[in-house]
Formats: structure tokens, C-alpha cells, sequence
């Protein structure tokens, strides 16, 4: 019956297109880097000199910055400014899209900025070189000192107008800061902007530190402290600098991290040997059990929709990931690969599980769907853990440690990030030697 | 009983729903698919390889001194030695060959050992018997053809039956656009991707007219994915003209509608 049914439709489509249009379907594009120029932003005469920095040549810095973000995608192909045919100063004009299309660029950033009564005033339009018309434009009035995250903005600005998803410029990265030698490390919190600059150091070095985690409005940073010897989660308020301990739990809390509403805070607490996972309300500072088992569950993190947490646990022998409803019911086990399975990271679009893996001593930073289907292992090194997601989950950033010796020679921790296809893996710029980066939302939404 | 007198009645009604559709269509004139003319793959050798060319040209221009149109101004000599085996020639081919036969040029110079040859001489060494079974040949393939279409996707009884363009054509143009659609990787792709550019084309394959189908979608709200994937597959289109159409039929492709859809590529 059903090839019956098969015929007929197959008869009647014929029919229905015997005259027709010629259709052709399209279903595959390339993955190249787009073409793009970066014409530098064209400073006004009449602006106000500042001693921060040489306002002639902001425009050129402005533009560098972007040009580096969109070198650091993969996605995009910024043009030498040597092939470039027309001049910034008449290039925040209508651009003559045949010269441009001429050196086989796609899309065109042009662009003018003023300093006046100590304010920067920048305005960018992006061309489609190939329709010969305005994709957007915009312009930004803000503090002379904040041209840095002007030209982040920007770059978000355009990368959410090619590719249809938000940027991830105009954020941060926390982390572990780590000096000295390999025994006696001294670990402080840091924090820095993407591209590696305005580093700040929150912490003094004192006390050892790990796993900072932002909240979703970047402005508080949860991590655990070993203050006085005593590893317990602490919360830091970035602008005023107080910190206080998370609930007053009678023994270690470790691995925290924020609900997507920002409201609680996600931990383990550990006792007699056994860790279980608990969530603190930041308001009435109510404390709840989740789990209950006598295994090791640990890095929790919750869904986007802060309906799920994914886990690690050994309650089956081996440390494997599981997810479970927010309120500890509903677990499974979604991991069964060879190998062990640890720092589950929910991905913020709500897809995809982001994990490392070690097998046979090498380590692996991999993505799978939130069932544990779809597998797919990114990267393989000697070291190398504790991803965590850019805001449009498109990046992973983590850290790689290099191989020492038995005196801890030839040691180092860096940061790195990895696109979610496999490719461009970078190294993150960091003054320091790194571990544990949290990767916040985006500053401006 | 009331059963069987259903399933007769829905069978009728499909017959007789059948019937009226396929009716005027039987009525009109039966698609004339070309024969197929198989090219002997022919092992070339130091020894044998010689350059064919100018001895066709020589041959051509014999023929053109009689002022016969021998051969097809869409196919020079070049590009018809290089023809692919899976070519469909177009009817007329069939009343070259005759033709060919009719104004045969003193075959005893070319050598019998030379294996390798061009399409017009290798036409000029047959003689009437081996054209008539050649002629025989390519209507059994014809027929093969045929059986073997019924046999075809959907998609290629599709462009078949609209004597659009054949597949190789078709592969062509898509391989084209693949390489100019620079797909926009943040689409959502649990959401209709499908974007369909209706394109009037010049002769030479150039963009006369595009335009977006669904173009209300443009801006709609909570749509805005769907401005960003049209305006890549318009810029694909620009990027890729002149378009790779094939160089007869204008008439068959001068209007063309491009179906965009990354969802698979994008689901990886």
C-alpha cells in the first residue's frame, strides 16, 4: 500500500512540475572566512587632544581591534589595509562599492570618531559590498577611557549581522593567575577583557584559589578560596571588593557556580568522604540538598533554563556525567564511553554538554548533545581542563598544562580556546601563567 | 463486506482521480529524451598519442568548403573530444552523423593503426552499416534510458519531466553557488531555514531580476535569523555570476528558482 502511495505522490509531484520552474536546491555553502575591510575609523579634525592616548591615531587602534576580532573567529578575513583603494577620510562617506568589490571584499566597516567636552563620540556602518547597501549603523557616546570596549561593541555589532548569532567581544574572562615554581605556586584571582588586556588582579595571593565563576550579570564572581586552610566558596563583588563565604556549611564546599537566573548558587559540599551537591538561595540564604548518594557528585551546572543540572559522579565505579531535574529527581547517566568524564558545562544556547575526558592518560576537551549523543572530542593534550562556554556558545575556552620535569621544570599553565567545530584553537594572551578561565556574558546587552 | 465495498470505492475514485490528471498529459507530446551515444574509453599509449586536433580542423574545413553544415556551432572541435560519456547530444546529432556519412573525405590517408582519434573521425572511419547499427544501438539505449528514468529519484524525474536543466547541468549550477554561499553559522537550526530566490537571468548567465519569495518573512518579528540567511544567499548569487547555465535553452532556464537551505550543513 505504502509503494502505492509512494507512486502516486511521485506521479502527481511530476505532474504538478511537468511546465514549471526550474527549481535548484541549495543545501551546502563553504565555511571560508569571509572577506571583510576594516577601513580605519576617520578621526575629526575639531577633536579635543587627550593625554590618555594619540587621538589621531584612535581611529587606526579602534579598527586594529576589530580586525583582531574577527581574525580570532575564524569566521572572518580581514583585508591587508595595503590593498585598501579607498582613504579612511572620505571612506565614512557612501564607499565606491566597485573599488572595494574590486579586492574581493564582501562586507566593508567604515566609520568616524570625535572627542568632545570629554566625551568619544564613534559612529560604524557596515556596507554588503556585493548589494551595495547599508547592513546597519550605529554610534556609541561614551567615556574616552572605555575606547577599548567601543570597538568590542562594534565588533559584536557586526558579527551578530553576518552570522545571525550574538558576538561574545565585549566580555571578560576570569581566572586563576598563577606565578612561582610548580610546588609553591601563588594563585590569585584575575580578571581581564577577551583580547587579553585591562587585566586586574582581586585577590593578593595569599590563600590558594580556584574555580572562579561569573554571575550572569558579571558582576559578582564565585570561587573557592582555601582561606585559613579551609576550602569553602566564597562570593566577590567586583566593584566594591567585599567577599563573604557562601552558607555555613560545617566542612568543604568546592566547584560553584551560578543558576542562570543568578538567584543561587550551585555547589558541592563535601563530608566524611562523601560529596554531595547542594544550592544555596542568595536571598534567604536557604540551603537544599539535591543529591544523595554515597559517591562523589560534583561540578554541578545548570541549564540554561534552569531546569536541569548536569553532574559528575562515581556512583557507577567510574566518574561519569549524569543530568538531573533542578530538584534531584529524574537522574541518568548520559555518558558511557571508555573513559572518564568530568566538568560538565551546559552550553548557554541549551544544545550541547561541554566536558573533559581522560583515556589512557591523555586528556580531551569534547562536546556532546545533552542526552550524551553526538560525541565529539575538540582537542587532545598531556593536560588540559575545565571548559566554560562563550555567551553565544560557539567557543570553549580552557587551560593546558605543559610537562615537567621531577623539579617541576619546563612547567606552565595557559589558556586556551577552541571553536565548538574542532577548529582554530588559539592561545589566550594572559600576563601570567593561567588555569580555570569563566568566560562571562556580555557586558552591554 | 461494508469494507470490501470501501476499498472499492476509494480505488475507483483514485482511478478516476488518476485518470483525469494523467490524461491530458499523455495527450501532450511524449518527452523526447535524446539517446545516449557511449564514448569508447580508448588507452592511450606513447606510441599512439598524436594530436588529433588539427586533423579534424582539416576535415571541418573540407566539409565547410562544400558549404554543409556538418557540424554543430555549439560544439567545436575541441570541447567535443572532451566531452564527458554521460553527455545527452541533442537530436540534431543523429542527422550529423548522416550527413557525415553522405560527405565522407578519403578515409584510406588516415592510418588504420592510429587508435586514437577525434568524434569526427572516428565518424569518418564508419561506414553506413556500422552507422545504421550505431543508429540501432542508440535506440535500444534510448529505450534503456527510458526504463531506467522510471527508475529515478524524485527530484530527477523532477528536471526530467520539466525539460529543465539534465543533472549534469543541474550539478554544475549547484557546485557553482556552493562555492560562493558564505552560510551564516548562527542560524537557528531547529527553525525553517528554507530561503527561495526566484532569479531572471540574461543569456550569458548574468542576474537580470532577484527576488526573495517569502520576502514578508524578511521582517517578521522573531525572524531576524531569516533577513540574515536571504541576504547571504542574494550575495551568493551576485558572487557567482555570471551563473554556469547551460549555453543553448535559454528559454528553458532564463527564469530560475534557487531553494537555500543550510539546516543539514548546519546540523553538521
Amino acid at each position: 500500500m505504502k509503494k502505492i502511495l509512494l507512486i502516486i505522490s511521485l506521479f502527481l509531484f511530476s505532474y504538478k512540475n511537468a511546465y514549471g520552474l526550474i527549481t535548484v536546491d541549495i543545501t551546502r555553502g563553504n565555511l571560508d572566512p569571509l572577506p571583510i575591510a576594516v577601513s580605519p575609523l576617520h578621526v575629526d579634525s575639531k577633536s579635543e587632544k587627550l593625554s590618555i592616548f594619540e587621538t589621531e591615531k584612535l581611529g587606526e587602534e579602534i579598527s586594529k581591534i576589530i580586525e583582531k576580532n574577527f581574525k580570532s573567529t575564524g569566521l572572518f578575513n580581514p583585508l591587508k589595509r595595503d590593498a585598501f583603494v579607498q582613504r579612511p577620510d572620505i571612506a565614512h562617506l557612501k564607499p565606491r562599492f566597485e573599488d572595494w568589490r574590486l579586492i574581493k571584499a564582501q562586507a566593508l566597516v567604515t566609520g568616524k570618531l570625535l572627542i568632545k567636552d570629554k566625551k568619544l563620540k564613534v559612529e560604524f556602518r557596515l556596507w554588503d559590498l556585493t548589494a551595495a547597501k547599508e547592513m546597519v549603523a550605529l554610534s556609541f557616546t561614551t567615556t574616552p577611557n572605555n575606547w577599548r570596549r567601543v570597538a568590542h561593541i562594534i565588533s559584536d555589532k557586526i558579527y551578530e549581522r553576518l552570522t545571525g548569532e550574538s558576538g561574545y567581544f565585549d566580555t571578560r574572562v576570569a581566572y586563576v593567575s598563577e606565578t612561582g615554581p610548580k610546588n609553591q605556586r601563588i594563585k590569585k584571582l584575575a580578571i581581564m577583557d577577551q583580547d587579553g588586556f585591562n587585566t586586574k588582579y582581586l585577590t593578593l595571593g595569599n590563600e590558594l584559589v580556584l574555580t572562579p565563576r561569573f554571575n550572569p550579570t558579571n558582576q559578582l564572581v564565585t570561587y573557592l578560596s582555601y582561606f585559613k586552610n579551609m576550602p569553602r566558596v566564597y562570593l566577590l563583588d567586583i566593584e566594591t571588593g567585599i567577599q563573604e563565604v557562601v552558607g555555613a556549611f560545617p566542612g568543604m564546599t568546592f566547584a560553584p557556580r551560578f543558576s542562570p537566573d543568578g538567584k543561587k548558587i550551585i555547589m558541592s559540599f563535601a563530608k566524611d568522604g562523601n560529596s554531595d551537591i547542594y544550592s544555596m538561595d542568595l536571598e534567604n540564604r536557604v540551603v537544599e540538598q539535591i543529591t544523595k548518594h554515597p559517591s562523589i557528585d560534583t561540578s554541578p551546572s545548570y541549564s540554561p533554563d534552569g531546569k536541569y543540572i548536569t553532574f559528575n559522579s562515581d556512583r557507577s565505579g567510574l566518574q561519569q556525567i549524569y543530568v538531573m531535574r533542578s530538584d534531584g529527581t529524574q537522574v541518568k547517566r548520559i555518558t558511557h564511553g571508555a573513559g572518564l568524564y568530568g566538568t560538565p558545562v551546559w552550553s548557554p544556547r541549551g544544545d550541547l554538554i561541554a566536558f573533559t575526558k581522560v583515556r589512557k592518560g591523555r586528556f580531551y576537551i569534547g562536546v556532546m548533545r545533552s542526552d550524551g549523543s553526538g560525541e565529539r572530542l575538540l582537542t587532545e593534550n598531556f593536560y588540559q581542563e575545565a571548559p566554560s562556554w562563550s555567551p553565544n556558545g560557539r567557543v570553549l575556552i580552557f587551560y593546558r598544562e605543559t610537562k615537567s620535569d621531577s623539579k617541576g621544570k619546563g612547567f606552565s599553565a595557559k589558556l586556551w580556546s577552541i571553536d565548538i567545530t574542532g577548529y582554530n584553537e588559539r592561545r589566550l594572551k594572559t600576563e601570567t601563567d593561567a588555569s580555570d578561565p569563566s568566560w562571562s556574558s556580555l557586558l552591554s546587552k | 463486506m461494508s469494507r470490501g465495498l470501501l476499498f472499492s470505492f476509494l480505488f475507483h475514485t483514485l482511478v478516476i482521480y488518476l485518470t483525469m490528471l494523467t490524461l491530458p498529459f499523455m495527450m501532450r507530446e511524449p518527452i523526447d529524451l535524446p539517446p545516449i551515444v557511449s564514448v569508447e574509453l580508448i588507452e592511450i599509449k606513447d606510441k599512439t598519442y598524436i594530436p588529433f586536433a588539427p586533423k579534424a580542423r582539416k576535415i571541418i574545413e573540407k566539409v565547410k568548403e562544400e558549404k554543409k553544415r556538418v557540424v554543430s556551432e555549439q560544439a567545436p572541435p575541441a570541447s567535443k573530444a572532451k566531452e564527458k560519456p554521460d553527455r545527452i547530444p541533442m537530436p540534431e546529432d543523429k542527422e550529423e552523423i548522416k550527413e557525415l556519412i553522405k560527405k565522407k573525405q578519403n578515409p584510406e590517408e588516415i592510418k588504420p593503426k592510429i587508435r586514437q582519434a577525434s568524434e569526427f573521425e572516428k565518424k569518418e572511419l564508419f561506414d553506413t552499416n556500422e552507422i545504421a547499427a550505431l543508429i540501432d544501438k542508440a535506440k535500444e539505449e534510448q529505450a534503456e534510458t527510458q526504463r531506467k528514468n522510471d527508475e529515478l529519484t524524485q527530484s530527477s524525474v523532477k528536471t526530467s519531466f520539466a525539460q529543465g536543466l539534465s543533472l549534469s547541468e543541474e550539478d554544475a549550477l549547484r557546485a557553482q553557488i556552493f562555492g560562493c554561499w558564505s552560510v551564516p553559522l548562527g542560524l537557528p537550526y531547529d527553525k525553517d531555514l528554507l530561503v527561495r530566490i526566484k532569479l531572471k537571468l540574461k543569456p550569458d548567465g548574468r542576474i537580470l531580476k532577484s527576488e526573495i519569495l517569502d520576502h514578508a518573512r524578511m521582517n517578521t518579528p522573531g525572524q531576524s535569523f531569516y533577513k540574515i540567511l536571504a541576504e547571504s544567499a542574494l550575495r551568493a548569487v551576485r558572487i557567482c555570476q555570471p551563473l554556469k547555465v547551460p549555453p543553448t535553452g535559454y528559454e528553458r532556464w532564463k527564469e530560475l528558482q534557487l531553494n537555500f537551505d543550510p539546516t543539514e550543513m548546519l546540523k553538521g
